[in-house]
């Protein structure tokens, strides 16, 4: 997987589907058109604040509420490298992984990284620096099926070779 | 060492004598489900996994609740892009409007859960299965065109709490109720990734309709699912439903539990959640200064006909408060025929309320009810959420069919003693 590099934006604990996408933008399956309306309920100014390639910082439980898969398809559509989080709700992991959105858990880099901070993550070694504060921070190892599916950048790919081999 | 409910139904699906948690398997799945708002997505995804045919077609439903009767053109597609998925792939269990209801209320009904099986549900309140002691677990879109590819997909065997619940429930305390302070107890991430296993005495004296409640918000406390041993009462609700054999499974006596709590449910009152977390919770009749603009009646939560019954029984003969609307929606057409049958549809419409066709209705926030700015609902709903019923600036209180009644008639949060 390639370095990640970019600013922090960083949102509090709890951080659910409906604040990231909500259910009145969900009658689309369009990553772009999703990312237009992403958090746009927690933060109107969100799409001006954020630059390609920013990283998103969020605290405990982020994507918690439902299984609308819209919700990491409108983060990626809008062109943010990954979600750092203390944890994610099981759902939203799930989809986040699926689709190939890459995702960090650590409750430590959520504590210390503030907004704008610059990030670099090196996903191989789970290991995430923050640049402007000289830090460092682990991030949680994935169990293997699970890296599996990150190293095919998804669960198409996955699939799509599983199926081959029946 | 002995197995929990959970562990053995993972086990058995996967083929194995036994599991642990934090164990990564692959299982086989006896229900895949999905609905109007999550399958279109899933059938691109399947498109693009090179997929010839799905795994079995029996085993696919495909309900349409979330969106319909359709609310616009986009709406109108989805559903059309699922019936002719359904259509090209010979799945039969396709249910329309006018024929079936929410998905996790409909399935249970016609007899499609039975205990012991393995379900994956595109949507997250797919654990309120767990009522009947089933392993159902809520995913996205992708996970769920891969199950219709594979027939199976891949678990991290799940920890779980063991919640029981004892003593004995006051007057207007039902299984919402439970569920709102349990929440409050153990938080909206008190149980992320894990099963809860609810137990005890209080358990055993409930309702079906209760316990499908209180599975249901399992996973607002961020639990894989929420389950319950099955007994008589899940029995006889079984009887003559059942569409196929089972075999109950339960959880050896030696079984291993993160965490057990006990809590003592005798002093339980109607309780509300407060804006914007289903675990803020205050006491009903403290809350008497909060006028309601709408009250929602209905959805996954509490549509049932056993919810109705209590609501209609506390509303009749009355009148919705004049500055309050009140919205009626049964969670499945069985339940909006036994509303008419035993003449609880006359009187939520003699008070004044609107009752409308089975399906999600407004919990979503994007059909049949949807909020206004700054306007203030009371619903029996599961998320109180931050504009999940509409505009942001409006604010959601969550209460059982009970003090939803009570609010309708006073227009502000209210106790049901206070109507009687």
């Amino acid at each position: 997987m390639l370095e990640i590099r970019g600013h922090a934006i960083k949102y509090g604990h709890n951080i659910n589907t409906d604040l990231i996408i909500p259910a009145r933008y969900c009658i689309n399956i369009d990553e772009e058109e999703l990312s237009r309306h992403c958090m746009e309920d927690l933060d109107v100014d969100f799409l001006e604040k954020i630059e390609i390639g920013d990283v998103l910082i969020a605290g405990e439980n982020f994507g918690c509420g439902s299984s609308r898969e819209a919700a990491p398809m409108a983060i990626k559509g809008a062109k943010l490298s990954c979600v750092v989080a203390s944890s994610f709700a099981r759902i939203f992991f799930r989809n986040a992984i699926n689709i190939g959105l890459p995702i960090f858990e650590s409750k430590e880099a959520y504590e210390s990284i503030e907004n704008g901070d610059l990030i670099e993550i090196f996903p191989e070694n789970n290991l995430i620096k923050n640049l402007t504060k000289k830090e460092e921070y682990k991030s949680t190892s994935f169990p293997p099926i699970i890296r599996e599916v990150i190293s095919k950048g998804g669960m198409v790919n996955f699939v799509r070779e599983k199926l081959k081999q029946l | 060492m002995g197995m929990t409910i959970s562990e053995k139904i993972l086990a058995y699906h996967a083929g194995k004598d036994s599991v642990k948690p934090d164990d990564m398997i692959f299982s086989k799945v006896d229900l895949v489900m999905s609905t109007d708002i999550t399958t279109p997505l899933s059938i691109e995804i399947f498109k693009k996994m090179g997929a010839k045919n799905v795994f079995n077609r029996k085993n696919i439903f495909l309900i349409n609740d979330h969106l319909v009767p359709a609310k616009d053109i986009a709406s109108a597609e989805f559903c059309r892009q699922m019936r002719e998925f359904a259509h090209k792939y010979g799945i039969n269990h396709y249910f329309e409007v006018g024929r079936s209801g929410i998905c996790h209320r409909f399935l249970p009904e016609q007899g499609f859960v039975v205990p012991g099986d393995l379900i994956l549900g595109a949507d997250s309140h797919t654990c309120t299965y767990g009522a009947l002691g089933t392993f159902a677990v809520g995913i996205g879109s992708t996970d769920l065109a891969a199950t219709w590819a594979l027939g199976e997909n891949w678990f991290r065997v799940p920890e779980t709490i063991k919640i029981n619940f004892q003593g004995k429930l006051g007057k207007w305390v039902c299984g919402k109720d439970i569920i709102l302070y349990t929440l409050s107890e153990i938080g909206v991430s008190g149980a992320l990734n894990q099963a809860i296993e609810f137990s005890g005495n209080v358990i055993t004296q409930l309702s079906m309709a209760d316990r499908f409640t209180i599975c249901n918000m399992a996973v607002e406390a961020g639990a894989k699912t929420g389950i319950i041993a099955p007994d008589g009462t899940t029995m006889k609700y079984l009887e003559g439903r059942a569409q196929k054999d089972f075999t109950p499974v339960y959880s050896d006596d030696n079984a291993s539990y993160f965490r057990v709590l006990n809590l003592n449910l005798s002093k339980l009152e109607p309780l509300v959640a407060i804006p914007p977390l289903p675990s803020r919770i205050k006491l009903a009749r403290d809350l008497a200064h909060v006028k309601i603009d709408q009250v929602f009646m209905g959805s996954c939560t509490n549509g049932s006909i056993d919810d109705f019954r209590a609501f209609c029984s506390i509303i009749k003969g009355k009148k919705v408060h004049p500055e309050t609307r009140l919205i009626g929606i049964p969670a499945t057409q069985e339940v909006l025929k036994a509303m008419i049958k035993e003449g609880l549809a006359e009187i939520l419409l003699n008070a004044g309320g609107a009752l409308g066709p089975p399906t999600c209705g407004p919990c979503i926030g994007s059909h049949m009810g949807v909020l206004a700015a700054n306007e203030k609902a009371l619903s029996t709903s599961n998320r109180n959420f931050v504009g999940r019923m509409g505009h942001p600036t409006s604010e959601i209180y969550l209460s059982s069919p009970a003090v939803a009644a009570a609010t309708a008639i006073r227009g502000r949060i209210c106790h049901p003693e206070e109507v009687i």
